[in-house]
């Protein structure tokens, strides 16, 4: 891309070739929408990531209100056997492609509840699937934007419009179904990328 | 400013023979109330010309399974804005007779401290407008909070002391 004056309307006219799948990865990646809520103590530390000092904003990250809008969830805390339902319905009220950060000890496998606790879901894996688990009790703001990172490696992966899931066999031939579908260019896109039977 | 020696006096004066066992630990009037004067004390406390104790500060409950006849111990906590002055107030019951009058018709806050105190005593408290669990679960069939439950294994050995040097 050229660099143009910042009072220039128009840059110069450009061309830049790539897959739109990476081109779908990409703006994926990098707009992360969590959606607003917090269960615990990590929910300060998610505040303070995403206030200035760490800014989580700088990667896309900004977070909204409602489920409709949101891309990722952040389990930031406790998840009580109250709130599971919600965290459930929260979660299946969110758009497709849809991603879940488990942050924390508490939400990964029950943290100091694990064993006696009569009122913590015991790893919010049990409810929703997860993506990325940030360890620590609770994790620094440094820790979650790495899971963060790591989300976007995951996604930058991902087969959107071949309906590959990100599984290990599609990293062998990457290359080749892609190509396919950009031939058959006048093609319906899916909406969502329907995981066929994952 | 009030003082405590002056608000008891005034309640003992009111109440005569439904308060009793009066203390002060940490210089916090507490005394303890018969179920039936309850509602009636937390009236005159919040009425009360120069007291204005009109903030219900808390509710919650103690279990004491040791106590025949005293199991249970209702704790309220008011506090006095206008004088900054804060109140105990104690309703000891029996197992057998879980029931307290509610104090919603005082306070609205009253509402959601008494669904908590039920959902982790069981205290039940007459006249609540909604009296359902609030921070558990529907289904749980027990009040956790109660004395009723074995503690930790004893025969754990990742807890003893030396290992942390104490």
């Amino acid at each position: 891309m050229t660099s143009s004056a910042p009072n220039q309307k128009t840059a110069d006219p450009g061309v830049m070739l790539m897959h739109s799948e990476d081109l779908l990865n990409w703006s994926r990646a990098s707009s992360l929408w969590p959606l607003t809520f917090g269960l615990a103590c990590c929910a300060i530390e998610m505040m303070q990531s995403m206030a200035s000092s760490y800014d989580l904003e700088r990667f896309g990250i900004f977070p909204r209100p409602s489920p409709r809008q949101a891309d990722i969830m952040i389990i930031s805390g406790t998840v009580t056997y109250k709130m599971a339902d919600r965290i459930r319905r929260l979660y299946e009220q969110m758009a497709e492609p849809r991603y879940v950060i488990s942050m924390g000890s508490c939400s990964n496998c029950g943290g100091p509840y694990w064993q006696h606790g009569y009122h913590v879901v015991k790893g919010v894996d049990k409810i929703i699937p997860v993506d990325v688990y940030v360890p620590g009790c609770p994790p620094r703001p440094e820790a979650l934007i790495d899971g963060f990172l790591k989300l976007q490696e995951k996604i930058k992966q991902e087969k959107p419009l071949t309906g590959a899931p990100s599984a290990p066999q599609a990293a062998s031939t990457p290359d080749q179904p892609t190509e396919e579908t950009l031939s058959a260019e006048p093609q319906p896109v899916p909406d969502a990328p329907a995981p066929t039977a994952s | 400013m009030l003082t405590n020696e002056t608000v008891a006096q005034d309640i003992i004066q009111q109440f005569g023979d439904a308060v009793s066992d009066f203390d002060d630990p940490f210089d916090l009037l507490t005394l303890t109330v018969t179920r039936e004067q309850l509602i009636p004390l937390l009236q005159y406390l919040k009425d009360h010309k120069t007291f204005q104790i009109s903030f219900l500060t808390d509710i919650t409950a103690v279990h004491y399974p040791d106590s025949p006849g005293r199991e249970f111990c209702v704790v309220y906590h008011a506090h006095s804005l206008i004088n900054n002055y804060r109140i105990r107030l104690k309703v000891y019951l029996s197992n057998e007779d879980l029931h307290v009058p509610t104090a919603t018709v005082l306070y609205e806050s009253a509402n959601w401290m008494e669904r908590e105190t039920f959902d982790y005593f069981g205290i039940l408290f007459d006249g609540h407008p909604k009296l359902e669990r609030i921070l558990n679960m529907e289904e749980m069939d027990y009040h956790p909070m109660r004395k009723e439950y074995p503690l930790e294994d004893g025969t754990r050995r990742d807890k003893i002391d030396a290992l942390f040097g104490r």
